[in-house]
């Protein structure tokens, strides 16, 4: 009894025998379920039926336990007990985790590619059991640019390739103008993004009350530059409201507009716009928006001044309370109540400053998480150096802080492109709403499969590079303390 | 106090703002009211609604109120929030157990998991099991039965019905079981401290849950059958599962997007929580003589839990927002009975979407409030 037992325990002296007989028993186990599922044979057909299901398992098992060698000496033995046999219970799961892996190869091969239709433009080609990339081939338009016409589409491509040219300025620009990049990408590069959508991709009127507002904030930093510091704080809090009315009111802006339209260019409205491209331009502007708002209300809730304060902590509870569906709601049917009735704003844009308040108050969160975990000791230094409030925020804190929270602020802008398919609830259509609209289509119905796995693909890969790209910049701006 | 103008009129301004900016909202909502006829107020709530709702938890139709509408709607997010937040807080601690498994296979299958479901637009997961995988499932006559009992079909899960007899014996057996397991627990503590005899708590335990139960069904007078869902043909091609409890396939692909999203980013926190306990603190308690079970359950699982519970609130906060998504495929949640067809019906924007943000707040608000009790409970008690 006690020599049996023996024979059937692993040890070092009978290296030989076990690593060959358990070995033997694995790549059997593994061969039956890789025939089983790419052929479709079933070596073990002569075995009861539950037996036949269970069989590699407990053939692969009893492989894995004769080769549980422990410091065998050889390297990649050991290797490979430590990294997936390491006992019963590992062993079982990395055998599982293996048949599992072999068994979904097969089935999910032939979906995508080897049954899967690819040629010609009708529904009629998709006969086979795979996919039917004809489908997304035929609607990729659709899914790109939405219901934008495709004589205009040019206009949507080159104000992005422009727009991201644009963007990448701070990779090449020299030590000289370094200092300025700020400045260019806070101020400038909105600007200039603001006026490619305005004129390239609406072609038209569309943004008028929000254009003014972004003309009064822009024209206002820029004489913000020239006043003196004591009187700055006061000087934002009026004129750019008063700069927005005068703009609205008194100045005719609609005409220059109307004027400075470009020639040949068609008015497309924003019902018309969808697809991907939407889903960046929503992302883009709330990206833009919501971190300023951020920044300042995080800055309100750590002020000295409790009204200012509760104002923030009411702010940032209420939004952080409510799912954004809601927000959406309220901005689609909520929100035109509150205006003057001749006061239009257009759909997207209500979306856009509902979606930037939204996240603008989980950006205040993670920013106020930075400021909390800067030391007392940076604040003081600032301060006694004659800092005042903004000259040590902007010079000292902020860029400290920001650093710290590099990856909570990419967290929470990939939150908000994940969350940009909400829109339909006001009716627009981005690549998600664009695939719903799709797979109701009389003479493509049944295809709905394809169209989420295209779309979930498309969205894996765009959210997968921001995590990594987060990833990098966190390393890259680490510093030690 | 010594007041200055510096300090005031900052504050000042901002009030008067904001006191501007929603004095300017109200007065344009009078307006726009009075012009197109609109009265504001409440009352709507104790009218008839006149509208069905598919799925319900308390007996609703069309002759009821608004307010039950309300309720129905509010007691289905409620379901699908406290199904979501169990089936996610099982498989997040798994797998983010599963991230730090010395096993290299179910490490990268654990993380290919987080990654791949944490980066896909939880619309998208609802849209795909709704529109796309539970499509594929069979009709209801060609359903094949899972045990026997379970029918998956394209019109939801049929499971099936208990039929208790006397089961107010049954509740106030089980409650009694826990009354007295609580107060063992705390008696056997007592003995340990004052004089260091360990009592076997948790076999009692198990056999108290299992055996007063077992009484109240063999003395108590309680039974217990199953009524088994029965295919029934309402038209030549039309059947449907009649008897036992239907769940439809839009709760099932609600639950199911929610819990696997949601679990991702439990899987962090309970990585991030479990990483956070230092390596001194393991190896300081094996060589204290405590076996790796006392070491998790006493020494590594307290110190986890203080790091894993902050986050995973928020994540729980998350699940229960997210799932008013289920406005996109029908399901009945408070969004789509009350801020989608009351409102279309009533046309009191205002009320409405206010009731339903408010009430988003509330729950939100309270579960907050819950975890952070349950956090200071944890918390290091220093002395």
């Amino acid at each position: 009894m006690m020599s049996k037992i023996n024979f059937l325990r692993p040890d070092k002296d009978n290296l030989n025998t076990f690593l060959y007989l358990g070995s033997f028993l694995f790549f059997i186990s593994v061969l039956d379920v890789f025939f089983n599922s790419f052929f479709s044979l079933n070596l073990t057909g002569f075995l009861p039926g539950f037996l036949s299901f269970l069989f590699p398992l407990i053939l692969g098992f009893i492989g894995l336990y004769f080769i549980r060698i422990e410091f065998s000496g050889i390297k990649q033995l050991d290797l490979l007990n430590k990294h997936i046999n390491t006992n019963n219970f590992n062993a079982l799961l990395s055998l599982l985790i293996i048949f599992v892996i072999i068994k979904s190869i097969p089935p999910i091969l032939s979906w995508f590619v080897i049954d899967a239709s690819f040629a010609g433009d009708t529904k009629d080609v998709c006969t086979g059991s795979g996919a039917c990339w004809t489908y997304i081939k035929v609607w990729m338009r659709r899914f790109m640019y939405g219901m934008y016409p495709n004589a205009e589409q040019w206009r949507i491509n080159l104000s992005f390739i422009a727009l991201v040219l644009m963007g990448s300025v701070g990779y090449f620009a020299t030590d000289r103008f370094k200092k300025y990049l700020t400045l260019y990408y806070v101020v400038i590069y909105p600007l200039i993004a603001f006026l490619f959508i305005f004129f390239f991709i609406s072609g038209g009127p569309v943004f008028f009350d929000f254009s003014y507002g972004i003309i009064a904030a822009i024209l206002s930093i820029i004489i913000g530059f020239f006043i003196p510091a004591k009187y700055k704080f006061y000087y934002f809090l009026i004129v750019p409201l008063a700069l927005y009315i005068t703009l609205k009111y008194f100045i005719f802006f609609e005409e220059y507009i109307e004027l400075g339209k470009l020639d040949g260019l068609n008015w497309v409205e924003t019902g018309a716009w969808g697809g991907l491209s939407l889903t960046f331009i929503i992302s883009f502007f709330c990206l833009i928006f919501c971190f300023p708002i951020g920044m300042a209300f995080a800055l309100g809730r750590r002020s000295n001044f409790p009204l200012i304060r509760y104002i923030s902590v009411g702010f940032i509870e209420f939004w952080r309370g409510v799912p954004l569906i809601t927000v959406l709601f309220m901005s689609a049917v909520m929100f035109p109540m509150f205006l003057p009735e001749d006061f239009f704003i257009d759909k997207l844009v209500r979306a856009i400053i509902a979606i930037s308040l939204f996240e603008a108050a989980y950006v205040a969160e993670v920013i106020r998480g930075g400021l909390q975990a800067l030391p007392r000791g940076q604040y003081e230094a600032a301060k006694s150096l004659g800092m005042g409030y903004w000259k040590m925020h902007i010079f000292v804190i902020l860029p400290q802080a920001l650093k710290l929270v590099i990856p909570g602020i990419a967290n929470t802008f990939l939150a908000l492109v994940k969350d940009t398919p909400l829109i339909f609830v006001v009716g627009l259509l981005e690549i998600v709403g664009m695939l719903n609209l799709a797979k109701t289509n009389p003479e493509w119905l049944g295809f709905a499969m394809e169209g989420y796995v295209f779309a979930a693909i498309i969205f894996w890969i765009i959210c997968y590079a921001m995590s990594k790209y987060s990833y990098n910049l966190e390393q890259k701006y680490k510093t030690d303390r | 106090m010594n007041f200055k103008l510096k300090d005031i009129l900052p504050q000042l301004i901002t009030v008067t703002a904001v006191v501007l900016v929603f004095g300017f909202f109200t007065y344009n909502a009078q307006i726009n009211m009075e012009n197109r006829g609109i009265d504001f107020g409440y009352g709507f709530l104790s009218q008839e609604s006149s509208f069905d709702v598919q799925f319900s938890l308390i007996e609703y139709d069309g002759s009821h109120s608004y307010f039950r509408a309300y309720l129905v709607g509010l007691l289905n997010t409620i379901l699908v929030s406290v199904i979501g937040i169990i089936i996610a807080t099982i498989l997040g601690v798994i797998v983010g157990v599963a991230r730090l498994s010395p096993n290299y296979l179910i490490n990268k299958f654990a993380a290919f998991y987080v990654e791949f479901f944490r980066n896909i637009p939880l619309l998208l997961q609802i849209f795909f099991w709704y529109f796309a995988a539970l499509r594929a499932l069979p009709l209801p006559q060609d359903a094949e039965a899972m045990f026997g009992v379970f029918f998956l079909t394209i019109k939801g899960l049929y499971v099936p019905a208990f039929i208790w007899q006397n089961f107010n014996v049954f509740f106030y057996s089980i409650l009694a079981a826990i009354i007295a397991i609580i107060v063992i627990r705390i008696q056997a503590k007592r003995v340990q401290e004052n004089q260091g005899k360990q009592i076997p708590v948790f076999l009692i335990s198990i056999g108290l849950i299992f055996i007063l139960p077992l009484l109240s069904f063999l003395i108590g007078g309680v039974s217990l059958s199953f009524e088994v869902p029965v295919l029934k043909q309402l038209a030549t091609t039309s059947f449907i599962y009649d008897g036992g409890v239907s769940l439809p396939p839009e709760l099932i692909a609600l639950t199911l997007s929610l819990s696997l999203y949601t679990a991702t980013f439990i899987a962090e926190c309970v990585r991030a929580g479990i990483q956070g306990v230092g390596k001194g603190q393991k190896e300081a308690a094996a060589s204290i003589g405590l076996t790796p079970n006392q070491v998790l359950k006493l020494v590594i699982m307290p110190q986890a839990l203080r790091i894993i519970i902050p986050p995973t609130t928020n994540q729980y906060l998350n699940l229960t927002k997210n799932s008013s998504l289920a406005a996109a495929i029908a399901y009945p949640d408070l969004v789509l009975v009350f801020a989608g067809t009351a409102l279309m019906q009533t046309g009191k924007a205002i009320e409405i979407v206010s009731i339903t943000m408010f009430t988003y707040l509330t729950l939100s608000i309270s579960i907050s409030l819950l975890m952070n009790w349950y956090n200071k409970k944890i918390a290091i008690q220093e002395k």
